[in-house]
């Protein structure tokens, strides 16, 4: 009943295509059965004009506008558990107002039991739906899990591209170690390929979480968690830290780069030719505490250093400088 | 001497905590002022400061949980207002306040609002509904009560001396490790919930054995009202969870003050362990907190509908079930930590398994209003109100427990959605349903029921409008805790969800006035009867406000809803019982002994924050001193002679008897 590859993006463009014209109801006909409520009528669409600058910003509502494998199954899973569960609810939230509305004291017309507190039949009802739903639910849940598990890999005819993502205080470092190269506060990645992710932290506990690709994950200081996510096609994406970190968490915010095959090749080839080296002692300087680094990347990285990371042979961040309010963070220096 | 504290540790160069800091602190001393000085202070070292009745102490955790409400609610104004500006800007809160203001505004809430207003509201109604006189350790009551007063005074002193945890309300190590959080903050959320967790754990061995324990005549565990047996529920998972926060707490206090690693980066220290412990307890105080707003429900419906409660004993498996289940999901809280896909379909239907018994409850009050004469009263609204709420917020809880959806809703706004949603829909509503429903019995007068349903509606509206954009933008990959943002589509969404929140500021006003009107008019407000809502259970048998000793002689239960019963069979025989024969009442004498050990705890709390070592040795000394002292008095009682409990009880007698002939006249 849903349509998970209709975005949602789409369904509010139509709305506000359609609002102009004054004939959301003749123009419904065009589009999805969900699309449109029927009951909209031209005031307001009218209403739709004015709020037009609110539902343009409405439509990306990203975890409903999946680009990716990995978000889409979470969106369907999402939609369809909600579903289930309104079948349920919508019934209830129904009963709960017109019981309390009808059987007021003011009206006469409704009856009146005053002793009556128990009947086998009912209770039998009200242990069983719940219990049917759930196990229909924890159905989804078994099967939703292990096809949604961060660590399977996806099907994909194309290699999985190989990412080491290591979170510090605070700012991203992806790491490509087929390639040789690092980027920081930038994930650029070829759309339609599978991505490999694995995980760690150099500080305290971070998440990492691209909406519209899907999953998040947490990253551990000394520990690797894994991920796989796939951007369908080329596009930008907000990426950010889900899991709060410190002072500076506001702006560990990332953007991710789909490219076109090709294009990714060449990012490759030019980012080998400019930028530092990621080497230890530039990673030990990476790891101190700073806001808002501009995106930049490393021209090469020393072989095994993700290793070095997870093992802690290169040692966790060193955390605040002594002090308070804490020097390091000036929020919003730079920019 | 001072270890740490000196001069620097006062904010003198931030604006904001040191004005709200000295307006408290004026606050405070003028109202002391005004006590000596009205010649009150006898009267309330007497009557409530070493009060050890559990009447008392109820009033009086349910005054610092509505206290404490208003404190957290402050910050949550703070919270809104600065995601409000903080687009593209820095806003007016630097992150190192805006992430102290959001761990104060989370530990107070649950700790410090929540917790006292539902263990304040058992303390006050459980005997009562048990028909006894006391709880079984009066003055152990007094200490737990105390103990969290002192949790309570250490989270607000960290406003002007030093400064609050920026970790969050759950202090996840690393980041709360010494290494990555060196100020006093985290040392100051430690010590106050150790501190007072142990006056909760102290409340909660009491009322267990209360319940257990203490009975009226006839009063079986098959007859004891609702909110009992939820009570019941709740202090047995505060006894099986709070020892987990305090253990786990602990070993945090050892690392940062030892060197110890348990859940350090270095040293085999491992944080997913600290993550899983502080959940264990953490999601059982979801239901420690939610069983009694259930139970204060069962009987504000049962009483407004005008029925019995629908399918009693099925409520007593549902809420035993949720207590027993509580104790298994609590990896929910972090399907995202890499558990593997076994491990979170487990926790995941685990979870969901969870919506079977607390959907049971909800059709139940469904039934107990089908076929009723339902009241619209204040509690009443609060209860459909609770109803609509909480079924969407469960709807929302459910979504997350399936791991595949949690993955992308994880720690966003979404999150925070829900969990309000289901917290204020359930524990909040519910505290004020039994505020208003118990009020007229703690205190003889009702409530002024214009303010209090003005205050509901704008409580319900303001609700949604804050909630339900905060859901959207958590869909729309908005993450909790940003004390800044860039992301154009987030934006409206914080914007709608400031204006609720001043809405729900008006609905805090109208509460406010509520208990102001109500006190001017309280003479027209007054209860003469005992039994303003025509109740069902035992507390409506005493008068408004029940004497020291609650029943002159103990009741004698002949079923379920024991004082509807008796109200039945004084109808039918158009009279009341014989008039019985009274004795003397043996009552525990009143202690300063919770006072005194909390105010020892407060310096001690306070030395170990900032490492003042003489100082946390003598407060130590101190509160032993005055076990010991306990320890060897030897009157604990005294005797309320049998002509007073008579004089008490025959006043109440002739205002039921006036009850009972107006029932009479009227058909």
């Amino acid at each position: 009943m849903n349509t998970p590859e209709q975005p949602q993006q789409s369904r509010f463009g139509a709305l506000l295509h359609a609002a102009p014209f004054g004939n959301l109801n003749g123009s419904a006909d065009n589009l999805e059965p969900l699309r449109c409520p029927r009951v909209l009528n031209a005031r307001t669409a009218r209403c739709a004009v004015f709020l037009a600058p609110l539902l343009l910003t409405a439509c990306q509502v990203v975890v409903l506008d999946p680009k990716g494998p990995v978000g889409l199954a979470n969106k369907t899973i999402l939609i369809d558990s909600l579903a289930i569960m309104l079948v349920i609810v919508l019934p209830t939230l129904v009963a709960t107002l017109a019981f309390a509305w009808w059987f007021r004291t003011s009206n006469a017309r409704a009856f009146y039991l005053p002793e009556w507190a128990y009947s086998g039949r009912i209770e039998m009802i009200v242990w069983s739906i719940p219990l049917m739903v759930i196990m229909l639910l924890g159905g989804v849940a078994w099967i939703g899990s292990h096809d949604l598990d961060p660590a399977k890999p996806l099907a994909s005819t194309t290699p999985a591209l190989e990412v080491q993502a290591v979170s510090l205080d605070w700012k991203w470092l992806f790491i490509y170690p087929s390639q040789g190269v690092a980027s920081v506060n930038r994930l650029v990645v070829p759309a339609g390929a599978p991505i490999h992710f694995s995980l760690t932290s150099a500080s305290v506990m971070n998440a990492f979480f691209v909406p519209q690709l899907g999953s998040m994950i947490a990253t551990m200081n000394g520990m690797t968690t894994q991920l796989n996510l796939q951007a369908d096609a080329p596009g930008t994406f907000h990426g950010l830290s889900s899991q709060f970190s410190g002072d500076g968490f506001s702006d560990m915010h990332f953007d991710v780069l789909a490219l076109p095959a090709e294009q990714f090749t060449a990012w490759i080839e030019a980012t080998r030719k400019t930028g530092p080296i990621l080497t230890p002692e530039t990673y030990t300087a990476l790891t101190r505490q700073s806001v808002n680094i501009r995106p930049f990347t490393f021209r090469a990285v020393t072989a095994g250093l993700f290793q070095q990371i997870i093992t802690r042979q290169l040692p966790p961040g060193p955390g605040p400088e002594a002090g308070r309010p804490n020097p390091s963070v000036s929020p919003r220096t730079e920019k | 001497m001072f270890g740490k504290l000196s001069w620097a540790a006062i904010p003198f160069d931030q604006p904001i905590p040191l004005i709200a800091g000295s307006i408290v602190i004026f606050v405070v001393l003028a109202v002391i002022a005004w006590i000596v000085l009205s010649g009150h202070l006898p009267y309330l070292w007497r009557e409530w400061v070493t009060s050890v009745d559990h009447k008392r102490i109820g009033v009086m955790y349910v005054l610092l949980g509505l206290v404490m409400l208003l404190r957290g609610f402050i910050d949550a104004i703070m919270m809104r207002s600065q995601q409000a500006f903080a687009y593209r800007t820095p806003g007016y809160l630097p992150p190192e306040h805006y992430d102290q203001i959001f761990s104060a505004h989370g530990t107070i809430m649950i700790f410090f609002g929540a917790m006292p207003l539902v263990i304040g509201l058992m303390n006050f109604v459980v005997p009562l509904q048990l028909g006894v006189r006391d709880v079984a350790f009066p003055t152990l009551n007094s200490v737990g009560f105390w103990l969290t007063a002192t949790g309570a005074l250490l989270v607000n002193l960290s406003l002007v001396i030093g400064e609050f945890s920026r970790a969050g309300w759950l202090p996840y190590p690393p980041l709360s490790e010494l290494t990555y959080s060196p100020g006093v903050g985290v040392d100051y959320y430690l010590w106050a919930l150790e501190i007072s967790g142990v006056g909760t754990l102290l409340a909660g061995i009491n009322l267990i054995t209360t319940i257990l324990k203490l009975h009226a005549p006839g009063m079986t565990y098959m007859r004891m009202p609702m909110f009992c047996w939820t009570a019941l529920a709740s202090n047995l998972l505060i006894v099986a969870a709070f020892p987990i926060l305090t253990a786990t707490l602990t070993m945090l206090v050892l690392d940062r003050y030892f060197g110890f690693h348990f859940f350090t980066n270095e040293a085999g220290g491992n944080m997913m362990m600290f993550v899983n412990l502080i959940w264990a307890w953490g999601h059982p105080e979801v239901y420690i907190l939610v069983l009694p707003a259930f139970g204060v429900f069962s009987e504000v419906v049962s009483t407004f509908s005008r029925r019995p409660l629908f399918g009693y004993r099925s409520m007593v498996a549902a809420t035993m079930a949720i207590c027993i289940i509580s104790f298994t999901v609590w990896l929910h809280h972090f399907f995202t930590m890499g558990g593997g896909a076994d491990v979170n379909a487990m926790f995941g239907i685990a979870s969901m398994i969870i919506a079977v018994p607390t959907g049971v409850k909800i059709f139940n009050w469904l039934f107990t209003m089908y076929g009723g004469r339902i009241v619209y009263s204040t509690p009443m609204l609060w209860a459909i109100g609770f109803m609509v709420t909480f079924v969407i917020g469960g709807m929302t809880g459910v979504l997350l427990a399936m791991p595949p959806a949690d993955f992308v809703l994880h720690e966003s706004l979404f999150l925070v959605a829900h969990f309000h949603n289901v917290i204020i829909g359930s524990v909040l509503f519910g505290a004020f349903a039994g505020y208003a429903y118990w009020f007229p019995k703690a205190f003889g007068f009702r409530l002024h029921e214009g303010l209090g349903k003005a205050a509901f509606w704008l409580t319900l509206v303001g609700f949604y409008v804050v909630f339900v954009p905060l859901y959207i933008a958590g869909l729309s990959g908005m993450t909790r805790r940003l004390q800044h943002f860039d992301v154009a589509a987030w934006r409206p969404w914080i914007l709608i969800a400031a204006i609720g929140i001043l809405i729900m500021a008006c609905a805090a006003a109208c509460q406010i006035a509520q208990l102001v009107v109500s006190i001017r008019q309280r003479e027209a407000l007054r209860d003469q009867t005992g039994d303003p809502w025509n109740g069902r259970s035992l507390e409506w048998a005493t008068p408004s406000p029940p004497p020291a000793f609650n029943f002159a002689v103990l009741p004698n239960v002949r079923g379920e809803e024991a004082y509807w019963g008796m109200k039945q069979r004084a109808l039918e025989q158009a009279k009341l019982g014989e008039e019985p024969a009274y004795v003397d009442i043996e009552m525990p004498r009143n202690s300063p002994t919770g006072f005194v050990c909390a105010f020892f705890a407060t310096f001690m709390g306070f030395a170990l924050i900032w490492h003042i070592w003489w100082m946390v040795g003598l407060a130590a000394l101190g509160a032993y001193a005055t076990f010991v002292v306990f320890a060897w008095r030897d009157k604990d009682e005294y005797i309320i002679p049998a002509e007073t409990v008579a004089r008490i009880d025959r006043v109440n007698r002739s205002a039921r008897n006036a009850v009972l002939a107006r029932h009479e006249g009227a058909p």
